[in-house]
């Protein structure tokens, strides 16, 4: 790693102050970050660690609404979203291992935007809003691409809200080396619409397939996807891991099997 | 360079860090409690798991610097308190839970993790849960037979040919 000094500060608003300054990057649990430096991907001058925040660690449920603060572990989700939300706390409870999970954070996940992470399926399938220590943004307009997102400079994912679905399911097809999804589906149902978020498979990162949302709409069973096509197998990542065709593939068979196991 | 101030197996201790130094550093080159291991350094071997305020962490993947006003638990600080092996440790000899013994730091901490969540595991929780600890003995039979034994359940048919 290169050098660099590390700042823990107690609140939001220290923590917005701590960035200001030039190349400082904020750190989640750094499951992904410190990977990252160690290969000397990263050079910033100062990371502002969001770990010693307590207001951004909770999971709160408000009528139809599980709100999760952005400094919240996969581990915390798993446990604590499991009553209201089974879909997201099945989500959370397969990131990683046991010890990654008591580190990494949703905030962190959705921050950087990973083309193979958990999450950011789940919030583009329920239409989750991303909130920010300024704004908030609707999942639609955030996820701009392999590891691109709305997020300005400076800007912390402070809480991710999600609807709660009637019935949801996240199925995920392991890269059976790194245990990241080689493709992962979010299935949500909800009273007026189905939302189907797909990772690991696109050169563009996270995104809806908009034919299964529709075609599940009016018959949410697996069989109302059998006779979709396949998404552009050009789209998908090619890889030693498996060809675009095979993951193309894969997002049928995972949907079919999210809508069969959603609950 | 910062203070950091942590209770580690119990006793307080206060150093200055850099910012890039890990948890893992921290305890073995500063502390010299060096039975925390470092197998990958990319957090998927789990040799380096210890507990940080009761919870597993890969201690190769997390800042000292973070750690701050922590209770951290390594292996040395597992054993009973007149020194003799505690349960797990225990299971692991009696099942020959180990060969070249590098993964076994991580093996131990991270099956009291699990025993502490979920007394009464079945094999295949144990299976699951191992998934962050590699062994590269190919040991697992026995270290799954060793994690159930410390929880009391009988082991006799724990991967049965």
């Amino acid at each position: 790693m290169y050098a660099f000094e590390i700042e823990r500060p107690t609140s939001v608003a220290e923590a917005v102050t701590a960035l200001g300054t030039e190349e400082a990057q904020p750190l989640g649990g750094g499951q992904t970050l410190i990977p990252t430096l160690k290969q000397r991907l990263a050079m910033p001058s100062k990371l502002v660690a969001l770990t010693a925040i307590a207001d951004m660690k909770y999971v709160r449920r408000d009528g139809d609404t599980l709100a999760i603060g952005g400094g919240t572990t996969h581990g915390t989700v798993a446990k604590e979203a499991a009553t209201h939300f089974p879909g997201l706390a099945g989500l959370a409870a397969r990131i990683g291992d046991p010890a990654v999970r008591n580190r990494g954070t949703i905030g962190g996940s959705i921050a950087n935007n990973d083309p193979s992470a958990c999450y950011p399926s789940a919030a583009l399938a329920c239409g989750a809003t991303i909130v920010t220590n300024t704004r908030e943004i609707a999942a639609d307009d955030y996820f701009q691409g392999m590891f691109m997102t709305a997020l300005e400079e400076g800007e912390i994912v402070t809480e991710v809200r999600f609807p709660i679905p009637e019935k949801s399911a996240y199925m995920k097809f392991e890269q059976i080396a790194s245990r990241f999804p080689l493709v992962g589906v979010f299935v949500a149902k909800y009273a007026d619409r189905v939302g189907v978020g797909v990772t690991g498979a696109s050169n563009d990162g996270v995104f809806r397939w908009s034919e299964a949302e529709e075609a599940l709409a009016g018959d949410f069973s697996a069989d109302a996807v059998a006779g979709l096509t396949a998404p552009d197998a050009s789209d998908m990542i090619s890889d030693l891991h498996g060809t675009g065709a095979y993951r193309a593939h894969l997002i049928g068979v995972m949907t079919k099997r999210g809508v069969a196991a959603a609950s | 360079m910062t203070e950091v101030t942590m209770t580690v197996n119990g006793k307080s201790v206060r150093r200055a860090v850099r910012g890039n130094e890990l948890l893992v550093e921290f305890l073995r080159e500063q502390l010299r409690l060096t039975g925390t291991h470092v197998g990958c350094d990319t957090s998927q071997c789990g040799a380096c798991c210890v507990h940080v305020n009761g919870e597993l962490v890969k201690a190769c993947s997390m800042f000292a610097a973070e750690a701050e006003g922590a209770e951290v638990t390594t292996i040395e600080g597992v054993a009973n308190a007149d020194g003799s092996l505690n349960v797990i440790q225990q299971a692991f000899q009696d099942h020959h839970g180990l060969q070249c013994g590098f993964c076994t730091p991580g093996m131990v901490m991270s099956a009291a993790s699990l025993l502490k969540e979920n007394p009464k595991p079945t094999e295949a929780e144990v299976r699951h849960w191992l998934q962050g600890n590699i062994c590269r003995c190919t040991g697992y039979h026995n270290i799954v037979k060793a994690i159930m034994a410390a929880s009391g359940q009988d082991v006799a048919t724990v991967a049965a040919e």
